[in-house]
């Protein structure tokens, strides 16, 4: 364990309060944990005031409400309220469904200050289809609502093989909406993404068509519209700079209470992630195992030891490096400095094949049942 | 992109501009994402409440900080500003 006395600890500015696993879309992709339905137990409205009321005293001032589905916790607009009259700036991060007119007013006088809608394609069919939940129209209609009632509108879609041919209509359907931003965010496999890889990863061709016509797009809406592009790392020859560092300015709260480091370190072994039932927000960032864990530079073993963008890209992603290799510690394979390289290398291969074979076996959708058997 | 000297400065609806007791800074935020802001910067910004042109903006800064010849400076970060979307003219 890397932790040491000697690094600074800088404090945390953005929190991520995942209120609950429920959701009523069952989208292969989720970020979620595979085994989430044993994490049902979610902690109450008065933990989540004290952990918003500590993090904000501490520096935190993004604040994303997020899950599963953040609206399906009835306490949402109480939340919303106490995280106004602390000073945060609070991102409502939604699948747009059951999202009515009187809640999104609710939510506005509560004090919330956007609302990002999750959009799966830009179709009916393949929108229902991915989100496992028919939810296209009333999607549409969130997005709209969102728009009059003068909330900034993010709208986000996530990229995979079976909708990276639609981004000409993405785009367009994001224009029409009047989104002020469009969060085009190319899969990233971890959880319910990394089971179903081999169905959702574009080929390197579908990737830098799909980018051309995004950053075409990109210039054709300069000062009306932002485009945040999340690169498919599995494509790039250096790894992403996860998390802007271990430790350093994220914080996700899971619906049981435990804090991560990112959303995703739940599965790294021996970590010992806290819970916010047993530690104060100041003692689990300051103090705790798991937040010490991958903070600076000394737990990093070869080639990133050594490297000269360590302090770039903090060897990419903990998580990433743990799923493809099995030693957490290791370099995020991603890089092109990695021994490890060729497992994205196959990883590709391997979905270019089943992409081209024509006999893919069926996505695994995000729901409690497949969850069971994690 | 450039300000009209004529109109109204407003700042952004869709942004929020507020001080950071842990930073001891202003700061900009808007969806998942802040800009920390100088003491300068934030200044003008705070004048670009819908009430004042540009003139306005710089004879109230160089009346608060006693000071003459700040025109250019003003526009060239209202320009910025403008292109960031963090203020707007109607």
């Amino acid at each position: 364990m890397a932790g040491s006395n000697k690094i600074k600890i800088t404090p945390p500015r953005w929190l991520l309060a995942e209120l609950t696993y429920k959701c009523p879309l069952q989208c292969p992709y989720c970020s979620n944990p595979l085994d989430y339905s044993k994490h049902n137990n979610e902690i109450s409205t008065e933990d989540w005031k004290r952990v918003l009321s500590e993090a904000r005293k501490m520096g935190a001032v993004q604040l994303g409400f997020s899950g599963g589905e953040p609206l399906t916790r009835t306490d949402l607009a109480e939340l919303v309220k106490h995280a106004r009259e602390l000073g945060y700036y609070s991102n409502l991060i939604t699948s747009g469904y059951g999202l009515t007119e009187e809640k999104i007013l609710q939510l506005k006088e509560a004090g919330l200050d956007h609302i990002q809608v999750s959009i799966q394609a830009s179709t009916q069919d393949l929108n229902d289809h991915i989100a496992g939940t028919e939810s296209f129209h009333s999607k549409k209609e969130v997005a709209r609502l969102v728009k009059k009632h003068g909330y900034p509108m993010v709208l986000c879609v996530v990229i995979h093989r079976e909708n990276i041919h639609q981004m000409p209509e993405i785009l367009a359907m994001a224009e029409e909406l009047g989104a002020d931003y469009v969060e085009l965010a190319n899969t990233q496999y971890y959880g319910w993404a990394h089971a179903n890889r081999d169905l959702l990863m574009p080929t390197k061709e579908q990737y830098e068509a799909a980018e051309k016509i995004a950053q075409d797009f990109k210039e054709k809406v300069a000062g009306k519209m932002k485009i945040y592009y999340v690169i498919p790392d599995f494509h790039e020859s250096r790894p992403k700079a996860c998390m802007n560092g271990w430790g350093t300015t994220f914080l996700t709260i899971a619906p049981d209470g435990l804090a991560l480091p990112c959303h995703s370190a739940r599965e790294l072994p021996g970590l010992d992630c806290p819970n916010v039932n047993d530690s104060s927000i100041s003692e689990i960032w300051n103090e705790s195992k798991a937040f010490n864990f991958f903070r600076g530079t000394e737990w990093m073993k070869e080639p990133c030891g050594s490297c000269d963008e360590k302090d770039k890209d903090f060897g990419g992603c903990r998580c990433q490096a743990y799923l493809l290799t099995g030693d957490m510690y290791s370099t995020d394979p991603v890089c092109h400095k990695s021994p490890d390289n060729h497992v994205i290398q196959e990883a590709i291969a391997s979905a270019r094949e089943s992409a081209l074979s024509g006999d893919e076996k069926p996505l695994i959708f995000r729901n409690s049942k497949n969850s069971k058997n994690y | 992109m450039s300000i009209n000297p004529e109109k109204i400065i407003q700042f952004s609806p869709l942004h929020r501009l507020q001080w950071e007791e842990a930073q001891q800074k202003d700061v900009i935020l808007y969806p998942e994402g802040m800009v920390e802001l100088n003491q300068s910067s934030a200044e003008i910004l705070k004048l670009c409440d819908g009430s004042r042109a540009l003139n306005g903006i710089v004879s109230d800064l160089e009346e608060k900080f006693s000071t003459t010849g700040l025109k250019n400076d003003i526009i060239a970060f209202l320009e910025v500003a403008l292109q960031n979307g963090w203020i707007k003219q109607d």
